[in-house]
């Protein structure tokens, strides 16, 4: 009994560490712009598809490379071209929108058909089938008592905690994180302290979409099958969590993906599975009643 | 004379439908996507409310028209046919044609309930939060029927068309598109009356400024709950036609990405536009399916001058890449969307003289 629980709270770790690393994400570009960005859930689906695409290109290619290898590739190069993904669509689609002065509304309406366009154009495409990512890392699988784990989902839990304190670091100690805080404190005094907003908001958008091309990487390497509509339901369900957590802080974002992580493997683990949206969403909505802000949200009241 | 105008013009063109029909002028597949376009105009007029008139953002339209298709099909497959799950009829079948408008307004009622029990943890929370909130009673709903085995689970609740059936027994003549026709012209005219009426406005007050609307003694909150009731519950009767008028229905086809076609509707008519709704909701159905023929046409053409290689063809799917694509293209352009907040007669001034619709 005791054993089984460790093992669901580890598997939750697993689980929720994929919502936390979406989460951070939505929770850094809100934070920053007041924007919901509800294209990022397929950020983090273009992630999965390019790791997979270069994975295979080293991985089967001509002088094939070995699977480390392939990984210490695949990492940091998804990272910077879903980073590049992620800024050319926040350039083309929201800084025109940003420019003229528009009402947040439109530009997360823009977000969200943003991300139905990636969704149906990769299933457009790309065809209907599924791909299946290939086995990079040998699985080493760890016994202790009854409790086993993998070195791949210790890999998980352990890349999304260093990824917090990283990005902590960065918005609590670095001046670029210092003008982060500044533009959400307020959006107007910041460019007469001589900050360039775009540059910032870039930084914004480089970093939170490299977030969400990791947690593709490891995604695909966790449950190996990628399809179209991978990125909508946990990008939906991340962004949940960010709300939980209170979006816009960073300590939020990542407590709420975890929170949501274990909520759902607890409930899958006394309940059938079909009821996991269930009972998760009840309880997480339970939590907003009580607590409107979210765990670390501060009150603020504008409309969208 | 200008009363009559639009009723006259609607009762013409419901009537001539009716009877072209009736007389299998037009074929089945003309009158599915006509009865679709007045699914499509009753949610997203009632969806205008809460996103249009009251300036909120909410995002989970189809759990209450989930809501409102299932009850409205349990009542009439329970009462009026025999099915494996609930026996043989309670009533007698041919009564379903007197009871079909009764069982709509139950599903209505059903999923105004919802809507309440939605819409009460949204006063507490701000902005962003009641996207949350209703996007998750989206997931809620929807994983609810999921896990009701008695009504088909995730394999759907069907048996809708005996009643259908039942209906046409009685007098021979296409019911499902009168009742579409009958409902939704009264879901327009009631949207109609009501924001235009002096208790109404106070949404719109709402959408304005917020702390004036309370000083100026709209009391927001029970305003917000009245606009939630009556947009979920008018979706309610989306929902039931929209079972009906398949006769088949499946959690999972009320899922989010159908709350998400409400949104682009509501945006490309304008928020806050009755007829801004109901020609957007007329324009994405018909682009649908236009889509579908379009796309082919498309493909072969492509295929005619080699410009794509012979293995890839051009997907059905694309049409969800052109549709979001128009909508950013009309964002970046003409946020407002087609109409702007305006409706009709103030976009063609000329257009007064010949009708008036309150």
């Amino acid at each position: 009994m005791f054993d089984s629980i460790i093992q669901n709270i580890f598997n939750a770790l697993q689980w929720g560490s994929f919502y936390s690393l979406i989460a951070l994400g939505y929770t850094l570009v809100y934070g920053v712009l007041r924007l919901i960005n509800f294209a990022h859930g397929d950020i983090f689906m273009v992630g999965a598809y390019i790791a997979y695409f270069i994975a295979i290109f080293f991985f089967k290619g001509s002088p094939a490379l070995s699977g480390t290898t392939t990984l210490a590739l695949v990492i940091p190069l998804t990272m910077i071209l879903t980073a590049v993904f992620g800024v050319t669509l926040e350039r083309i689609a929201y800084r025109p929108l940003r420019r003229k002065g528009a009402n947040r509304l439109y530009v997360v309406i823009t977000a969200l058909m943003c991300g139905l366009i990636l969704e149906n154009g990769n299933l457009a495409f790309l065809g209907a089938s599924r791909k299946s990512f290939p086995e990079l890392i040998d699985k080493v699988v760890y016994n202790f008592g009854m409790i086993s784990m993998t070195n791949l989902k210790i890999g998980v839990i352990l890349s999304s905690i260093i990824v917090y304190f990283i990005l902590n670091t960065i918005i609590s100690k670095t001046k670029i994180g210092m003008a982060m805080r500044g533009i959400s404190y307020d959006k107007f005094a910041i460019p007469l302290m001589g900050i360039p907003i775009d540059t910032i908001i870039v930084v914004t958008f480089i970093l939170g979409s490299s977030l969400a091309g990791l947690a593709g990487i490891l995604f695909a390497m966790s449950y190996p099958i990628l399809d179209p509509f991978m990125g909508a339901i946990i990008g939906w369900k991340a962004f949940i969590a960010a709300v939980v957590g209170g979006i816009g802080d960073i300590k939020g974002a990542f407590v709420g993906g975890f929170l949501l992580g274990i909520v759902e493997i607890l409930v899958v683990a006394v309940f059938p599975s079909t009821f996991r949206d269930l009972i998760a969403f009840s309880i997480l909505l339970m939590i907003l009643v009580i607590k409107p802000t979210g765990l670390f949200g501060v009150a603020k009241s504008t409309k969208i | 004379m200008k009363k009559f105008s639009v009723p006259a013009l609607f009762i013409f063109i419901a009537v001539g439908t009716v009877v072209a029909a009736h007389f299998e002028m037009i074929d089945l597949y003309v009158q599915t996507i006509i009865m679709f376009i007045g699914v499509n105009i009753i949610l997203s007029s009632s969806f205008n409310i809460i996103n249009g008139y009251m300036g909120e953002f909410a995002c989970g339209h189809a759990g209450f028209m989930a809501v409102g298709a299932y009850v409205t099909s349990i009542l009439n497959v329970m009462f009026f046919t025999s099915n494996k799950t609930f026996g043989d009829p309670i009533l007698s079948p041919e009564l379903a044609l007197w009871f079909f408008p009764v069982t709509m307004i139950i599903g209505g009622i059903a999923a105004a309930i919802t809507g309440v029990l939605v819409a009460i943890p949204s006063f507490k929370t701000r902005d962003d939060y009641l996207a949350i909130i209703t996007l998750a009673a989206n997931f809620i709903i929807v994983s609810l029927f999921i896990n009701m085995d008695t009504l088909g689970g995730p394999r759907g609740f069907m048996g809708m068309k005996q009643v259908l059936f039942a209906m046409e027994d009685v007098v021979f003549i296409p019911w499902m598109l009168i009742w579409t026709f009958t409902f939704t012209y009264l879901v327009v005219f009631l949207i109609r009356r009501f924001v235009s009426s002096t208790y109404g406005k106070g949404i719109i007050a709402i959408h304005q400024d917020e702390i004036a609307a309370e000083i100026m003694s709209v009391n927001t909150d029970k305003m917000k709950l009245v606009a939630f009731m009556f947009s979920s519950g008018l979706a309610g009767i989306a929902g039931g036609l929209f079972a009906h008028i398949l006769g088949y229905i499946n959690p999972n086809s009320f899922n989010i990405l159908k709350s998400t076609e409400c949104l682009v509707m509501v945006y490309l008519g304008g928020m806050g536009s009755l007829s801004g709704s109901i020609i957007a909701a007329i324009l994405f159905t018909l682009l649908i399916e236009m889509l579908r023929f379009i796309i082919p046409a498309a493909d072969t053409l492509l295929h005619f001058i080699p410009l794509i290689p012979d293995t890839f063809h051009l997907s059905q799917v694309l049409k969800w890449v052109i549709i979001p694509f128009i909508l950013v293209i009309l964002m970046q352009f003409r946020p407002e969307g087609i109409m702007g907040n305006r409706e009709l007669s103030d976009f063609f001034p000329k257009l007064k003289k010949y009708y008036e619709f309150k």
